[in-house]
């Protein structure tokens, strides 16, 4: 003990702040750590999550390899109820964890009226309302199979989809063509001008880009993404850049493959004018590089989490250590800059499966490569930056290929530890659209917000109850 | 009259930031009623009272932040409610640049060498940051109370396994390699070691130690708790050990109250056959040691001034001597005082933020004042029946829990004292005030503007009622303390307050002038 006074003092200061100013003084060197209470995880368990952290740590790598090894593609357009594992036409696919009628939020319900009617199952909204409520038709999440859909996220079987491919493991993701901003079906809008617009996709975008895509054979997401975090863009709330570089890749072969130049311009036009065009397949693209770490022995109490997604009701996540169980919680509403009219009164709790981008290491990760959005976080370029440095508390690994530049291109922070985060009591910063409450209305605005603590810690829990049982 | 409470769930700030939010809340207009508190059980009864309670707050956990406002009207109890959440903010908005490590393994990743944690979060989440820390192999200073005593035990073994220090719970400060922890104070180096159960009692020697021209080698709090049976002594022992092989210290001085029995005979077994001299100052213990290992003083100031003589090679018995020319001085001092005192003025009143002030004041005039009651009653004083008024000779400790829930410790926050004071002066019966104040890092550190005025007040209360006050106030601090201990003795000698170099002194001041007062 008598060498701490022979050696130089070097402090860490855990709480008041005050107490460092005889450092500052004294030119002792010390830290102040910023501390928060970890979530609350019974001892036992967090016990029991320390002493398996070399098993623990050893299915990390193996998920992360994966992961960061992924090369998700863009290779084809088909049909919902062609493609989509498990689907048919009476199965309407939705975001977020599993979720029954009755406790669907307006905008999950406006989305599936729609939906019913754009498949014909039903003539009025009142017909499709009381068909979703019988038990004629199954809901099920997109992440059950093998798809994601942004807010509402309704995928019904006559919708086109993207098959995004992960090159490296062979594993394919599915997503909608997304529908541009205003009244659209993702934010539960379900009227005439919606369904019009759906019918319009189906009959000329969806084989126009078909052939497109066709004619490139593939188009390589993961370097479009790379690039777009360069340009400005965290691929979940600001996809212009992403977009654009999409557009460029397939004006070419459009002009080459469309019926007419007025087709070809239609569908451009269409791209050009929806700067989230691309959010679908950033979405779809992060689905195919994250299912990757189930694919193969070998991760088994992984505490990377999988899946992070929400359905305006429940927040729920998967980890790749414990199968397809959701852990979830209520849905917090987003802070939020609404659109002019709008207020927090009128915004739905979060919704979406495009969260899967935060999970793999973008959107909210990466939103200081993103100064363009940082109204979203407070104003100050600052404040986006010390956001992605705070999600390096709670994950796994740098990306080996996303980076921000403005971090001296340091890799986004990727692959959520569900240890980390409850430990550290940091939740995943996320950045989201906001639609309104109510069916029917539409986007009420767009912000951030952490995610909520309780599916977390049920995922910890869930985790090391795993494993005394094996 | 309408409440509104929000709960943030999962949002948590440190106990200054919210006393600071809530600070702010009291102030605005038409507010009755506020409170910005985590929702523990304890604080929900609070509020439960308090009428800021509604379903939201019983489903709060501690983990959940609540914000509870009852104003003239619930739309301005919302606005101030919102308000308070942007007060929040700003505080996590003022660190500029990077985001600061949230956790003690990221502080190591920035700062690999780190040797010491200083640990002052709530009592609930202290300790098992402390065992990570030690568990890293770091020395611990816990500033936190309220940890279960089976959790100090734990620790203080687990890192005296480790050969690391344990200084706390509730150690209020110490002093490792001339850098001043928490509520300490700027001393100048030298080779007297301390050892302390007792933060107050380190802060008043080690200042009287380098007011005297000596210094400190190192100074070692362990908390109270420490020299109590049930810990055993393991962290008060271990830093004598410590003291005893440090090439850098000549003498050592322990300082506590009583240890337990067994506590005192280890101590005197570790101290058998020492090369260098200890003094102890066991407050209110004979601390009789037969053997004469140890040499007992019976103040802090007498404990002090025999530390300075030993390490200057001095006879102890010129100690014994200066303090009894002293106390000679003040017998004349306190005579001419209570000679301008009015019929009816009898009591002494001691209000003090520094709690082993209020131990020594009462060892002092154990034997002297009849009817001596104290909210911390030590040695054969009576238990204040009621903390908030004085009864005959009272001597208040304003760090005791009552007065300290939900509020900064007295030495920073004046305000309850300061009410006191006022109350005593109206109290035909107060003979002398008697106080402390404490300076050095952690403490109030412009103290003038908010004591003074204060005294003043008081003085000019007695007068208009035809009563002269005397005030006896000792500064416990150094020149070289942020505050300039010189610079504040002088405006109190200018405002005629009656400083003195120690409690000790300050307290047998008071007491001769209640004893002359009283014939």
């Amino acid at each position: 003990m008598g060498e701490i006074f022979e050696q130089k003092l070097s402090v860490i200061n855990i709480g008041l702040e005050s107490f460092t100013e005889p450092f500052r003084n004294r030119g002792v060197p010390f830290v102040q750590v910023d501390f928060k209470p970890g979530l609350n995880l019974p001892p036992e368990l967090r016990e029991r999550l320390a002493a398996n952290s070399q098993v623990i740590e050893l299915a990390n790598r193996v998920a992360m390899d994966r992961i960061l090894s992924a090369r998700p593609a863009l290779v084809g357009m088909g049909l919902a109820g062609d493609l989509i594992p498990g689907m048919r036409k009476t199965r309407i696919l939705h975001a977020g964890p599993p979720i029954e009628w009755d406790r669907m939020c307006g905008p999950m319900k406006g989305g599936i009226i729609g939906a019913l009617m754009y498949e014909g199952l039903a003539a009025s909204p009142e017909e499709a309302e009381r068909l979703a409520g019988s038990r004629e038709i199954e809901f099920s999440p997109c992440h059950e199979h093998a798809s994601v859909g942004p807010m509402a996220g309704i995928i019904s079987a006559s919708m086109p989809v993207f098959i995004v491919k992960n090159e490296a493991f062979g594993n394919v993701a599915y997503a909608t063509q997304n529908e541009g901003l205003g009244k659209v079906l993702r934010y539960g809008a379900y009227g005439e001008e919606v369904i019009r617009r759906l019918k319009w996709m189906d009959a000329t975008l969806y084989p126009v880009l078909k052939r497109a895509i066709e004619k490139l054979g593939k188009v390589d997401l993961k370097a479009i993404i790379a690039q777009a975090l360069h340009m400005g863009d965290e691929v979940h709330n600001r996809n212009r850049a992403a977009t654009s570089l999409l557009y460029r890749a397939l004006a070419p072969a459009i002009a080459e493959t469309a019926e007419s130049p007025s087709q070809a311009a239609a569908v451009l036009n269409f791209i050009n004018g929806n700067d989230h065009f691309f959010l679908n397949l950033s979405m779809a693209a992060s689905k195919a590089t994250l299912q990757a770490a189930q694919l193969g022995e070998g991760v088994e109490h992984s505490s990377l989490v999988l899946t992070m997604a929400r359905n305006g009701t429940e927040f729920g996540i998967q980890l790749v250590g414990t199968g397809s169980t959701w852990y979830t919680g209520p849905a917090p509403v987003p802070d939020a800059l609404f659109f002019k009219g709008y207020t927090k009164a009128d915004a739905n709790p979060d919704i979406g499966d495009s969260a899967i981008t935060e999970t793999a290491g973008l959107g909210g990760f990466a939103i200081a490569a993103s100064p363009a959005i940082v109204q979203f976080v407070g104003g100050e370029a600052q404040d986006a930056t010390n956001y992605t440095l705070q999600m390096y508390e709670i994950t796994a690994a740098e990306n080996n290929v996303y980076q921000i530049p403005f971090l001296d291109f340091r890799g986004t922070p990727t692959g959520i530890d569900v240890r980390k985060v409850v430990e550290k009591n940091i939740l995943p910063f996320i950045d989201t659209g906001v639609a309104h409450k109510k069916p029917g209305i539409g986007q009420v605005g767009a912000g951030v917000l952490s995610a909520p603590p309780e599916p977390f810690l049920k995922a910890a829990e869930g985790l090391a109850r795993g494993i005394r049982s094996s | 009259m309408a409440a509104h409470c929000e709960v943030r769930k999962g949002e948590y700030h440190d106990s200054v930031t919210l006393m600071r939010v809530a600070k702010f809340l009291s102030q605005q207009d038409g507010v009755t009623d506020s409170a910005v508190v985590m929702a523990t059980e304890e604080n929900k009864l609070i509020l439960k009272v308090a009428g800021l309670f509604g379903p939201e707050v019983a489903k709060a956990t501690e983990v959940d932040l609540v914000i509870g406002v009852q104003a003239a009207s619930g739309e301005l109890a919302a606005k101030l409610v919102q308000a308070a959440v942007q007060e929040l903010k700003k505080k996590s908005r003022t660190g500029a640049g990077g985001p600061r490590p949230r956790s003690l393994d990221s502080a190591l990743e920035l700062q690999p060498a780190a040797n010491l944690a200083l640990i002052s979060i709530a009592g609930r989440y202290a300790a098992a940051e402390a065992r990570k820390a030690l568990e890293r192999g770091l020395h611990v200073m816990l500033f936190s109370d309220n940890i279960p005593l089976e959790a100090e035990v734990a620790l203080k073994k687990f890192g005296a396994s480790r050969g690391l220090l344990v200084m706390g719970p509730d150690a209020g400060t110490a002093i490792i390699g001339g850098v001043p922890l928490a509520f300490a104070n700027h001393v100048s180096a030298g080779k007297i070691g301390i050892v302390a159960a007792s933060g107050t009692g380190l802060q008043e020697a080690s200042c009287l130690i380098s007011n005297l021209g000596q210094g400190i080698s190192q100074a070692i709090g362990t908390g109270g708790r420490d020299v109590k049976k049930e810990v055993g002594g393991i962290m008060f022992l271990h830093a004598i050990d410590s003291l005893l092989r440090d090439p850098g210290t000549e003498v050592l001085l322990l300082i506590s109250k009583p240890p337990h029995p067994e506590v005192l005979e280890k101590i005197l077994d570790k101290v058998r056959g020492a090369k260098k001299p200890v003094i102890a100052t066991f407050l209110g213990s004979p601390a009789a040691d037969p053997a004469g290992n140890v040499i007992a003083t019976a103040t802090l100031e007498d404990g002090a001034l025999k530390a300075v003589c030993a390490v200057s090679g001095r006879d102890l018995r010129e100690a014994d001597e200066e303090l009894a020319k002293a106390a000679i001085a003040r017998e004349g001092r306190a005579r001419a005082e209570a000679g301008r005192l009015s019929e009816g003025q009898k009591y002494l009143r001691g209000l003090y933020t520094g709690g082993t002030f209020v131990a020594e004041t009462q060892v002092l005039a154990a034997t002297r004042l009849r009817d001596l009651h104290s909210n911390a009653p030590f040695g054969s004083s009576k238990a204040a029946s009621d903390p908030l008024r004085s009864r005959a000779h009272t001597v208040i400790d304003f760090g005791e829990d009552e007065f300290t829930l939900g509020r900064p410790h007295p030495m920073i926050d004046f305000s309850l004292r300061n009410k006191r004071i006022l109350e005593e002066a109206r109290d035909p019966e107060t003979a002398v005030l008697l106080l402390d104040l404490v300076l050095g890092w952690g403490a109030n550190r412009d103290p003038l503007p908010e004591l003074l005025p204060v005294l003043n007040q008081a003085r000019a209360t007695a007068r208009a009622a035809g009563r002269y006050l005397p005030i006896v106030i000792s500064v416990t601090g150094t020149d070289s303390d942020p505050q300039c201990r010189s610079k504040i003795v002088k405006a109190l000698n200018e405002a005629q307050v009656i400083v003195e170099n120690s409690n000790a002194a300050a307290a047998d001041l008071a007491i001769k002038i209640a004893e002359f007062a009283g014939r």
